[in-house]
């Protein structure tokens, strides 16, 4: 054979493969395909859209709070409205927008990331999606129809409890975290087995992405902490429908133990929020610092320490409420000590910048923007673990500011960072940097005029959640600077949206790799083939993109087929087998569809029709569907055909 | 080096090997599992803390304390039955199909009668205290039927298993689920024991 057609009978054979890959893992374009599909891109990308439009909403509602705080003695709102507002804009921020976004993140870039063909459980992935969306509908239309919950994000007993709260506000709350909190759980099972059992082959777990140990960390915590929410839930639904008496004390229940309860899972929940944030900002930094980030054995161990302590430090929300003088201390000084991994982490990234060869672009503008806010709330923080401090300023536009600047500081700042610096691999286009420029400067100096003021007018008494307050009493000044910094922080978020929507329409190709990056991701297109990549790369280095044995594996013209994957060791990420992938599929759909039918027979059939068989159907559709999903059972060998 | 990394990544030739190692379904039951115990643990947890500001006399008059006899039975019925289970996996393990067809169904018999003795237990406690009576009868009935609640579905597994072998599924290489259902077997034992102590014989001490 001469060499021209060697060289030509192996590229038909490379195209073949690839159509047959394409064939193996690509979906039908049709309704069908639409609904059924189980490829981790596009979940991943819906779970960011969808999010996306939480964020607006949510976003509304703060809008028109500030608008109504805006001067002294305004009358836009009622106070039952404003109740509404204000718990539906953090519960959803927290619940419906922060977890899910980082969660589509999580999704997209996992596998690509450790070059894994998809999900561990892709089936488990689409099902966690449509539970995801039918929760946060229910949760949203309770709003448009005027029952929404009323009583704060965190909602404390007794006010949420019976007598205080009829009508269906709160059953609306407990139920839709509930119903959300099964989403988030498989969410979570699913990236940490992912992470453990399909990395490539040669990605032992000190060559792991930051990012994807921040995924791992944030899913542990999950896992521990979701409980105590689910269950507090499942209590105050108890009490408010059967009668129980978890949280009244008139007959042996206790109203603290929801604050115990609540709190054990939300401190955590808010390094559940921040840390796949702090994960994109070490995966954004490396690229624009042409190094990777300093001290990352150090980085992997501030992960892991701040995942365990941030559950041991629960009660600091609870300072104002009469516990033991022991216990405040125990509790203040643990507070205190989460500053060390977390100043870790900082230094890092300050080092990362001093000994890296900046280029300076949107991403890495909104990094910086990260830094600066996310230090500022972390002082506020060790504030507020202490005692003293907290007694005088707790329930004050203080702590408005203060979490504003970690939440919105912390997550949203480098949400923003990712959106930008992986806009190319999730769309396949480029963004425009002129406008995002602008989009960066709106959103940081909007965010700053609006949450800056609020530290002063709640040094100077204001109260946090009060629907309006009485001029002259120093407050005004501060209210309407922070109104208008909300507005401009309104102007630069949709200027966001417009560069996004603009690049998805009209934006530039994107090449494969626009900022050589390191990590995995970049070997592939943009955006990825459906199988991710062709031959399944092997790693050799922390940092495989600028590794040249990775990318020369990457470019090996000989692709494997089959609807399979690899699975691997957990820790040194040796080869152990292969395993079938399930096709794409309805039931995800289904078994969701049938909890939503649970779920709004407990709400609204049964509250206002009696229909409780209703909820019965939905259990039924759950069981059937669950059933077919499971159907046919593994066969034996000599069924399947395998060889012994 | 195209080689190498064939026969590194190649599925083809991998696909021909035993797989070795836990599997991805063995971890996702594992993390389920532990979260589940989690929520059994803040349960307990709020058991103690009602308990711990509830006055000298717990349960709080003018209940008493709870009856042993029928959940000693009980605990007697579900512990041991670990044992067919794991009797039942080693076998499949080693092809024989009848040993998981008896050992599942041993457990089915087990499991039932549990279940058959709680809701007996039930009727007589039923007469005394409700859920509503007081926080701790919620804490009673909650604990107690989210527990049964998991023996039904581990019930739902265990008898899924059974209609499926009973058709000829499963051997001495693909016996995954059979495993995974083990796991959440002996979870839902474990949980019971610690229920046990805590709901049923700490009231005592
Ligand atoms: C879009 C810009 C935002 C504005 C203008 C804004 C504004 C506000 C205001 C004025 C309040 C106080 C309401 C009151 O206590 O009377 C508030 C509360 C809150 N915000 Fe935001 N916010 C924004 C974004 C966010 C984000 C991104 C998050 C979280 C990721 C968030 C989480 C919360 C939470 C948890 C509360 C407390 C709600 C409660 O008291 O129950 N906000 N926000
Ligand atoms: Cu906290």
């Amino acid at each position: 054979m001469s060499v021209d057609t060697e060289e030509q009978s192996r590229s038909t054979s490379r195209d073949e493969a690839l159509a047959e890959l394409e064939r193996d893992w690509g979906e039908r374009p049709s309704l069908r395909g639409w609904f059924s599909t189980v490829d981790h891109k596009r979940i991943g990308r819906r779970y960011m859209v969808t999010a996306g439009i939480f964020f607006i909403l949510a976003g509304t509602d703060a809008m028109i709070l500030r608008t109504q705080l805006a001067r002294p003695n305004a009358t836009l709102l009622s106070p039952e409205m404003y109740d509404q507002l204000f718990t539906m804009h953090g519960t959803a921020m927290i619940f419906l927008f922060s977890t899910p976004m980082f969660f589509g993140f999580g999704n997209f870039l996992v596998p690509l990331l450790i070059g894994a063909r998809d999900m561990a459980f892709p089936r488990l992935n689409a099902f966690g999606y449509w539970v995801f969306v039918c929760a946060g509908t229910v949760m949203f239309t309770s709003q448009l129809v005027g029952r929404a919950p009323d009583g704060g994000w965190f909602g404390y007993v007794p006010l949420t409890d019976t007598p205080y709260s009829t009508g269906v506000n709160l059953d609306v709350y407990s139920l839709g975290l509930l119903f959300l909190g099964v989403s988030t759980t498989a969410g979570a099972i699913n990236f940490i087995v992912t992470v453990v059992k399909m990395r490539a082959p040669g990605m032992s777990l000190n060559r792991m992405p930051l990012f994807v140990w921040a995924i791992v960390g944030t899913s542990f915590m999950v896992i521990f902490a979701l409980p105590a929410l689910n269950l507090a839930n499942a209590m105050l639904f108890l009490d408010r429908r059967f009668g129980a008496h978890f949280f009244d004390p008139g007959h042996g229940g206790s109203t603290l133990l929801w604050q115990h309860l609540f709190w054990i899972f939300g401190h955590p929940d808010v390094y559940i929020i921040v840390m796949p944030a702090l994960g994109i900002v070490s995966a954004v930094l490396p690229a624009f610092c042409r190094r990777g980030v300093v001290a990352y054995p150090l980085m992997v161990l501030a992960i892991v320490t701040i995942s365990i302590i941030s559950f041991g430090v629960w009660v600091h929300h609870m300072f104002a409420t009469g516990l033991p003088q022991l216990s405040y201390s125990f509790f203040s000084a643990a507070s205190t000590l989460i500053t060390i991994p977390s100043g870790i982490q900082i230094f890092a990234w300050l080092f990362t910048m001093l000994r890296g060869r900046i280029v300076v672009r949107t991403p890495f503008l909104f990094v910086v923007g990260f830094i600066v806010t996310f230090v500022l709330g972390g002082f506020t923080g060790v504030m507020f673990a202490i005692t003293a401090f907290d007694q005088q300023v707790t329930d004050s536009y203080f702590v408005v500011a203060h979490f504003h600047y970690v939440l919105f500081g912390g997550a949203v700042f480098p949400m923003l960072a990712g959106i930008y610096f992986w806009l190319p691999k999730f769309t396949g286009r480029m963004y425009a940097e002129r406008l995002s420029r602008w989009a960066f400067w709106l959103v940081f100096l909007g965010f700053n005029t609006t949450f800056m003021p609020m530290h002063v007018s709640g040094l100077l008494g204001m109260p946090r959640r009060i629907y309006t307050y009485p001029g002259g009493l120093g407050w005004d000044i501060w209210n309407l600077i922070s109104t208008v910094g909300a507005y401009i922080l309104a102007v630069g978020l949709l200027l966001v949206l417009i560069g996004v929507v603009h690049a998805v329409r009209r934006g530039a190709p994107a090449p494969d790799d626009p900022w050589q990056g390191d990590t995995l991701e970049w070997g592939t297109t943009s955006p990825p083939r459906p199988y991710n990549f062709a031959p399944v790369p092997q790693v050799h280095s922390l940092h495989p993109m600028w590794d040249e044995r990775t990318t020369g594996a990457l470019a090996i013209d000989e692709p494997l087929p089959d609807h399979r994957a690899m699975t691997t060791s957990e820790l040194d990420g040796r080869e152990e087998g292969v395993i079938e992938m399930p096709e794409a599929s309805l039931l995800p759909l289904a078994v969701a569809a049938g909890i939503l039918v649970v779920v709004l027979g407990l709400l609204w059939a049964w509250y206002w029709t009696g229909w409780y068989w209703f909820a019965g159907a939905g259990a039924l559709l759950i069981f059937g569907a669950v059933a077919r999903w499971l159907w046919p059972p593994e066969r034996t060998p000599e069924e399947a055909g395998v060889a012994s | 080096m195209t080689a190498v990394v064939e026969k590194a990544t190649s599925p083809r030739l991998l696909s021909a090997e035993m797989p070795s190692g836990r599997t991805t379904g063995w971890w996702g039951m594992v993390l389920f599992v532990t979260t589940e115990a989690t929520i059994f643990a803040a349960l307990l947890g709020s058991y103690f803390y009602i308990r711990f500001q509830s006055g000298p006399h717990w349960p709080p008059p003018p209940l008493e304390d709870p009856k042993l006899t029928k959940v000693v039975i009980m605990t007697a019925l579900l512990l041991p039955s670990s044992v067919p289970v794991m009797w039942a996996e080693r076998g499949i393990r080693k092809g024989q199909r009848w040993r998981l067809r008896a050992g599942l169904a041993i457990t089915m018999v087990l499991g039932l009668a549990f279940l058959g003795m709680q809701a007996w237990e039930y009727s007589e406690d039923l007469k005394k205290h409700t859920l509503t009576t007081d926080a701790y009868s919620s804490l009673f009935y909650t604990t107690t039927t989210l527990h049964g609640f998991h023996v039904a579905v581990g019930l739902l597994m265990v008898g899924w298993l059974l209609a499926a072998s009973l058709r000829g599924s499963f051997g001495y290489r693909r016996h995954e689920r059979v495993r995974l259902t083990a796991i959440y077997w002996h979870f839902v034992d474990v949980v019971w024991v610690a229920i046990f102590l805590c709901l049923y014989l700490s009231p005592r001490l």
